[in-house]
């Protein structure tokens, strides 16, 4: 469970991003968050991970405060999470079972079973084939999918998207959000945040609207 | 857990190798900076042992010659023998009859002549004791104190020369201190500066791993390898290079030796010297390395 208690973030130059937000995610939960470029999205999934700081107010994971996270436990705190990134973070000088590795080797897993991990979750995302290829190779939407292989190969509780729907065309959209549907009904938590509304006008799913810092429910 | 541990570190390990081979004429040009600058200090050291060695442990254990009266006889001997026995002052002693002394002279470059046109011995009967470090002053009550004994002619002891080779040897120690001071922190800064460039072709790395839940120490692991293992590489292209100086130093040697007609050569650096040569210099290499990784790492903290 997620819950926001008077969450603000201001930056340093004085921009409010989010401002006094309260909020609840029940675990298993799948929620959207929307709203215009600019309006808080992306900081607000930051402040779940601890890659940002609220200026204010508390963050609890599983009744854990992380808005005071001590730095020695973030890494702990992240190893929950799996965070598909806007600008997908994938490193270029490694091929895509090496990049789906990562998340593996940081948590000290066995080497044994590694592989296998890397392989079920590249065959999640369809990329089984491609696990030599590197990075740069890929098609918009494989680099996409790759990232949410390397989101879930550790099997997170939580899983977290900016935009991953960004820059592709419908088809491809649908494809992706129908594979995080299926993470969520394995039981993940899933907060998708997007500004595409054609991937909300036929969801059940909650939606949360964010208007300049603030929750417009 | 364990097992998985161990595989990692033994990954970095090679990871490492890799990395200092994948650019071998920066990893080489840094590690014979680091050799160099360390072997000054070594080499310093070096010579100041083998200053000491040469004066016959005269710093560590003080020497005094006692001659004794002329037509002194057996009885008297022994009785000496057993005051220097009792004396707790008195590490060891050696008695030198005046026959050996003459012995030992007619056999010293240059006196063979000389000796030979003697009618007699002119030599005295003589204790060489050694005793216990002490400050000048008890040392030469202990000169007076003999010097008092009805059997002693003459105590034989230089202080002032004792005083001074202390205080050069004093002077060296502190050269050496300074030279590894300043050399090992040049050393910190040589480290600190090639892990940084490393950094800047590794920040994506290290700005991912963190994101999806790295600890500082496994983003640090590989950094301080590669510290600690230049640095030992450093330390042992120091080792050679006081190696080659003192066998260099040492063939000369033994021309002039050859010309004066006396046996001299340095010591290499002992077993005990050459592992805290490595470990120090690894160390240093490690903690530059260290020290670099830290300062990046901060700088990427949440706030």
């Amino acid at each position: 469970m997620i819950v926001f208690k008077n969450v603000s973030k201001r930056y340093p130059d004085g921009y409010v991003a989010l401002n006094n937000i309260d909020l609840t995610v029940e675990s298993g939960q799948m929620v959207f968050l929307t709203g215009h470029s600019g309006a808080g999205k992306s900081t607000l999934l930051k402040l779940i991970a601890a890659i940002e700081r609220p200026t204010s107010g508390t963050i609890a994971i599983s009744g854990q405060n992380i808005a005071q996270l001590e730095l020695g436990a973030i890494p702990y705190l992240r190893r929950k999470i799996g965070f598909i990134f806007q600008d997908h973070k994938l490193l270029f000088d490694r091929n895509v079972f090496d990049n789906v590795l990562l998340p593996l080797q940081i948590s000290n897993f066995d080497s044994k079973t590694v592989a296998s991990r890397v392989r079920a979750a590249l065959d999640k995302v369809g990329l089984l084939k491609k696990e030599k290829a590197m990075p740069i190779a890929l098609s918009g939407g494989e680099r996409q999918r790759l990232c949410i292989a390397r989101a879930v190969v550790h099997r997170p509780n939580i899983l977290i998207a900016d935009e991953p729907t960004g820059n592709l065309d419908v088809d491809y959209a649908r494809d992706i959000m129908a594979m995080f549907t299926s993470f969520n009904q394995v039981g993940v938590t899933v907060l998708i945040a997007t500004h595409d509304a054609s991937l909300l006008e036929d969801t059940q799913h909650r939606i949360l609207l964010l208007k300049q810092g603030k929750l417009a429910v | 857990m364990i097992r998985a541990w161990l595989t990692q570190h033994v990954f970095v390990f090679f990871l490492t190798l890799k990395r200092i081979i994948s650019t071998p004429i920066t990893s080489l040009l840094s590690v014979i900076v680091m050799g160099i600058a360390l072997s000054l200090p070594t080499g310093v050291y070096l010579l100041m042992k083998n200053l000491q060695l040469a004066s016959g442990q005269a710093a560590s254990s003080p020497q005094m010659s006692i001659f004794l009266k002329k037509n002194i006889d057996n009885e008297n001997i022994a009785k000496i023998k057993q005051h220097l026995e009792e004396n707790t002052q008195i590490v060891s002693f050696q008695f030198i009859s005046k026959e050996v002394a003459l012995q030992r002279l007619q056999q010293s470059n240059g006196f063979t002549d000389i000796t030979n046109t003697l009618e007699r011995n002119p030599l005295p009967d003589a204790f060489i004791i050694h005793t216990v470090q002490g400050t000048a002053e008890t040392l030469e009550q202990l000169r007076a104190e003999i010097q008092n004994w009805p059997e002693v002619e003459h105590v034989q002891f230089d202080s002032a020369w004792l005083e001074r080779l202390h205080a050069l040897l004093q002077l060296g120690r502190f050269v050496v201190l300074m030279l590894a001071i300043l050399l090992s922190t040049a050393i910190i800064a040589i480290m600190f500066n090639t892990i940084r460039l490393q950094i800047l072709t590794k920040q994506d790395e290290i700005e991912i791993s963190k994101l999806i839940g790295a600890t500082d120490s496994f983003i640090r692991r590989p950094f301080l390898y590669f510290g600690a293992t230049e640095g030992l590489a450093g330390g042992a292209t120091a080792w050679f290079i006081v190696t080659f100086a003192i066998e260099s130093i040492n063939h000369e040697l033994v021309r002039l030796a050859e010309l004066y007609s006396f046996e001299v050569h340095l010591q290499h650096l002992s077993t005990g010297d050459s592992i805290s040569l490595l470990v120090f210099s690894a160390w240093l290499g490690w903690l530059g390395a260290r020290l670099s990784v830290a300062s990046h790492l901060w700088q990427i903290e949440p706030r």
